[in-house]
């Protein structure tokens, strides 16, 4: 067997066993031609691992802006001069972004934070925050607060948070190029302090950012290695003022390559769609994902940005015949 | 009164060449809130939801667009100016 399609259906869908980094490699460089045949085989593998069923989830900004880090995509940082204010969400606006979400349908509700981890005030407010939401909202709470001590594990932990989100962002080959204020080490850190405490982890990146497609399969191998609950995956939507402001909307073909590799290297993992897809792959490119390896989404906005409107996404779900995942309360 | 700036760029909206200048603008502001003031340029306080966004002008107020069909039972946010606080 010489093509890498053949080799993956009998080790990955066969098997469970998903490629590694050399192996990925190919599955990026694979032909435009051969596209068709890969995401189906991507979808393959997720409907044998996975299920039919798509995790769908909604996101909200707690606190917007003026963040210390410089993560070199990032509208948020504080170091560059993007055109977005610091702001912080109240509880009521909290609870009710949580109802919106919880109206689409959606079984996890992500709060997110920009700063470089979370200091006393924001865990004042996400705690306050989980009990006003927890007393009217049936929904999973998830949390990206950046890096954490081990003492705000176990609180977040304590408070009921069921996921916590934090990005590897990219090849650790690639890492200091995106960011220079903390270590590739230490998010890794705070995803192994995460999972060892019990809460499911979510740890994605972003694709798009200039990096080689070796350096694409790394970072796919490496999240493989780290084995997440969850693998957001975001595509790079140039924003104004940051560093990477001016890098060109990825192609939507090599975005789908991307999804289909990281389903072929995590076949059990929940994969998402995060930010970027409406730029990068458009309507019909998010079907030919949602056909091609994923099978989670974020529904409606982002944190700066605006996404499909949920309508459209549930409307979609439905004509592929992908019912939504019911709300589970695993912790 | 008719808008002077431009919502994503903040740059000064002009006529014919000018506006032409901002049609990737009017592309962007699809897929993202305005972040400057049409009247004065101030950039805005923005909050996006996951259905809609509000964005509050300290001299000209808030601009929202909340999507009420997908929000239906939800409570939206507390009236015309909002109940933001700023970090």
């Amino acid at each position: 067997m010489n093509s890498i399609i053949e080799r993956a259906r009998q080790q990955v869908l066969a098997d469970g066993r998903g490629l590694d980094e050399a192996e990925l490699v190919e599955v990026l460089r694979l032909p435009d031609e051969d596209l068709a045949e890969l995401l189906a085989l991507a979808h393959e593998v997720r409907v044998k691992w996975c299920g039919e069923s798509v995790e769908v989830e909604g996101i909200i900004s707690l606190k917007t802006g003026g963040c210390p880090e410089d993560c070199h995509f990032c509208s948020q940082s504080g170091q560059f001069t993007s055109p977005v204010r610091s702001v912080w969400l109240n509880i009521p606006e909290l609870v009710a972004a949580a109802k919106e979400t919880r109206a689409t349908g959606a079984t996890e509700f992500c709060i997110v934070a920009a700063v470089r981890g979370p200091d006393e005030r924001l865990m004042t407010q996400v705690r306050e925050g989980i009990e006003a939401i927890t007393a009217e909202v049936d929904i999973n709470i998830a949390c990206s607060l950046g890096m954490l001590t081990q003492t705000q594990v176990d609180e977040l932990r304590a408070m009921g948070v069921h996921r916590y989100n934090h990005n590897l962002e990219a090849a650790r080959s690639y890492f200091g190029d995106v960011v220079t204020t903390h270590s590739y080490e230490e998010r890794w850190q705070t995803c192994e302090m995460v999972k060892d405490s019990g809460m499911e982890l979510c740890c994605g990146g972003l694709i798009g950012m200039g990096e080689t497609l070796e350096q694409r399969a790394e970072l796919a191998a490496q999240l493989a290695s780290l084995d997440p609950h969850e693998v957001p995956l975001n595509f790079l939507n140039p924003r104004p003022g940051t560093p990477f402001g001016d890098l060109p909307v990825m192609d939507g073909r090599d975005a789908l390559r991307a999804i289909a590799a990281f389903r072929l290297a995590m076949p059990r993992t929940v994969l998402r769609y995060a930010g970027g897809r409406e730029l990068t792959l458009g309507d019909l490119g998010t079907r030919d994902g949602l056909l091609g390896g994923i099978n989670a989404i974020i529904v409606g906005n982002y944190l700066t940005t605006l996404g499909r409107r949920p309508d459209a996404d549930l409307d979609l779900l439905d004509e592929l015949k992908m019912p939504i995942r019911e709300l589970q309360k695993t912790l | 009164m008719p808008d002077r700036f431009c919502g994503h760029c903040g740059e000064q909206l002009g006529e014919g060449l000018g506006a032409a200048r901002h049609v990737p603008c009017e592309q962007s502001l699809r897929l993202e809130p305005p972040r400057f003031c049409a009247q004065c340029r101030r950039r805005m306080v923005v909050q996006v939801t996951p259905t809609g966004w509000t964005a509050q002008c300290s001299r000209h107020g808030e601009l929202s667009d909340v999507r009420a069909d997908v929000a239906e039972g939800a409570e939206g946010p507390e009236g015309p100016e909002g109940a933001h606080g700023t970090g």
